[in-house]
């Protein structure tokens, strides 16, 4: 029964999308059914976690098939974690969804394939084998495919092309490394790889190997060369779809990266330097991107790819310090990008447009919400008691020990533009003298909506900003966390023991 | 014949990658099936070719006694054509959707994206 728990979120998350399509038709029976169904799964992860968090990492061998041979789901700290903050990022969502998804969308099954993204993540946080992981990314690149052209305006379907065909992309590179490892060390299980590889003698075909998981991951979690789908894609969809994008989809490649090169590609200072150098370059190219947007959502696109910087220099160094501030990061920024999505569209609804240039007043007219939205920004800025403060010290302590300079500069640079590019748009968004603009006809402003409907809009961003300061007064905790997840990272011999006992 | 499967799948790639470098969608989608195949000739190459020897235990005998043939790649390979053969079905969809919406084939006329929408 208790080891079971681990599969609870992700068979509910299934049960809650096949539920979902008996009520195609009924668009209020589905949002009903999906908030309180994320209300459950919030639960069940939390249940999860608190399982892994005092008992140690948790594992089922599917169909009872010991480990190098069936598949294998673990939770360590790090997967129940990430599956607490997936299922608390989708209630968010979900309860966002059902106000800000216009009902045309919301027709064709958005629900339904919504839990099948998050289904797909919960899954690919939780398993243990590889290929299986493959399976996964596919569940998760599917629904959102089909998240992404719901609707299918002109604008979203250009995006969708692009974001299709690297997505594509990106997975039969991750396959044809499947198949390069298996060929090399004959298992698809993490854990068993993580014992063959490093006793392989043909360590270039291993490098070989390595690279193209790193490509793969790397067009999924858009780092430096392989950023470009992002911006071109994540302003076209709803906002509600944008939020859980931005929020957990380019995470789940952070992720993959996180397990592959703490677990089975080690100590290799090839790519090691690799790492550094593509953190350094997404850390600059990200956030110079964002400078010269003026759509509000192309701006905060390009924030993710900056942001993403951090993490990959935390993987690079990896010592147990710069580990924790990866893990800290990973953990605020999780939240808070599922935020700001969430405040472009609400900004979108109150005005109509997302562009810099046509927007203004917002500070004058809503002065309650402009708080509200003033939170987030400072936890991504990292003004000290906010979130994103205390990885950053972190990383920088880790940049320090290592000698690092360029990656310090790097990291410094990255938090000084992310400042600029949010006081710049705190300015010309909220501060500036607006344009009248010209009523739009047949769209639903925010000022017209019911209350229910406000209640709807603004709760979700309520609850994440509740969570966001959570991890920014409650930084010790996370720091606990963060630091247990980091020192589990660093030494592989407890995952390997929990996946196979019997290799002790 | 393991060479001859090896040149195949090189030149699955390169003919692949080079039809997505095409600026054509339709090429580009033709692109990505084509390399996708030769993703899955990758994984049955990889994983060792052995002709004859089934990996069924014969009568008798408790375990295997000779080589046999690895029965995974095979199923990765099912899996990884089941998976594609979705995606292939839905791309083709997107281009014809993209092409009602967009009137053009052209991947390099597709950056009209500065609307705004929802």
């Amino acid at each position: 029964m208790t080891q079971q728990l681990l599969l609870y979120p992700l068979l509910f998350q299934l049960f809650l999308s096949i539920l979902l399509m008996f009520f195609w038709t009924k668009i209020e029976t589905q949002k009903v059914i999906s908030i309180v169904g994320s209300c459950i799964a919030v639960f069940l992860s939390a249940l999860l976690f608190y399982e892994v968090w005092n008992f140690g990492t948790q594992t089922v061998q599917a169909a009872n098939w010991e480990a190098p041979y069936g598949i294998t789901f673990v939770a360590d700290t790090l997967s129940a974690t990430l599956v607490l903050l997936t299922s608390i990022a989708g209630l968010a969502v979900s309860l966002y969804s059902s106000a800000s998804v216009i009902p045309a969308r919301l027709r064709f099954g958005y629900f339904s394939i919504y839990h099948f993204l998050l289904l797909g993540l919960t899954g690919a946080f939780l398993t243990g084998d590889i290929f299986n992981l493959y399976v996964w990314f596919e569940i998760i690149i599917i629904s959102s495919f089909v998240l992404i052209t719901l609707g299918g305006e002109k604008a979203q379907i250009e995006g969708a092309v692009k974001y299709f065909t690297l997505n594509i992309l990106a997975s039969i590179i991750f396959l044809t490394a499947i198949a390069v490892l298996y060929g090399l060390a004959g298992s698809l299980n993490m854990a068993d790889l993580a014992v063959l590889v490093p006793q392989l003698e043909n360590r270039r075909l291993v490098e070989v190997a390595a690279i193209l998981f790193l490509v793969g991951f790397g067009i999924k979690s858009a780092v430096f060369p392989l950023y470009f789908w992002l911006p071109a894609s994540y302003h076209t969809p709803p906002s509600a779809v944008a939020a859980i994008f931005g929020g957990l989809l380019t995470k789940v490649g952070v992720y993959a990266l996180i397990r592959i090169f703490s677990l089975i590609f080690l100590k290799d200072v090839f790519l090691d330097e690799i790492l550094m150098v593509i953190a350094v370059l997404t850390l600059f190219s990200g956030a110079i991107g964002s400078l010269v947007q003026r759509n509000v959502r192309k701006a905060f696109s390009y924030l993710i790819i900056c942001h993403i910087g951090f993490m990959i220099g935390g993987l690079a160094m990896f010592t147990k310090v710069a580990l924790t501030g990866m893990v800290f990061y990973l953990i605020h920024d999780i939240m808070v990008k599922t935020n700001l999505f969430m405040i472009s569209g609400l900004i979108y609804r109150i005005k109509g447009t997302n562009n810099m240039k046509y927007l203004g007043d917002l500070y004058d007219k809503f002065p309650k919400l402009s708080f509200l939205m003033f939170i987030p920004f400072l936890s991504l800025i990292g003004v000290p008691p906010f979130s994103g403060f205390w990885p950053k010290i972190s990383l920088i302590l880790a940049t320090l020990e290592q000698k690092n300079y360029i990656l310090l500069g790097a990291i410094i640079f990255g938090s000084l533009l992310t400042l600029i590019i949010i006081a710049r748009l705190w300015s010309e968004v909220f501060w500036k003298k607006g344009e009248e603009l010209p009523v739009r006809k047949h769209f639903l402003y925010y000022q017209k909506m019911t209350n229910l409907k406000k209640v709807q809009f603004i709760a979700p961003i309520i609850m994440l900003t509740g969570v966001s300061l959570y991890i920014g007064f409650g930084a010790e905790h996370i720091q606990q966390l963060s630091s247990r997840i980091a020192s589990e990272l660093f030494d592989n011999t407890s995952y390997i023991e929990a996946v196979m006992p019997q290799n002790k | 014949m393991e060479f001859l499967l090896a040149i195949i799948t090189g030149l699955l790639y390169a003919a692949g990658l080079y039809m997505m470098l095409r600026r054509s969608l339709v090429k580009l989608i033709i692109g990505l099936i084509i390399i996708s195949n030769g993703a899955n000739l990758l994984i049955f190459l990889l994983g060792r070719i052995t002709k004859g020897h089934p990996p069924i235990i014969p009568k008798g005998s408790e375990v295997f006694t000779e080589i046999y043939a690895d029965p995974v790649p095979q199923a990765l390979i099912l899996t990884a054509i089941v998976i594609s053969f979705g995606l292939q079905s839905f791309a083709i969809i997107l281009i014809k959707r993209a092409y009602q919406a967009v009137k053009t084939d052209d991947l390099d006329e597709m950056n009209t994206i500065e609307e705004d929408i929802r």
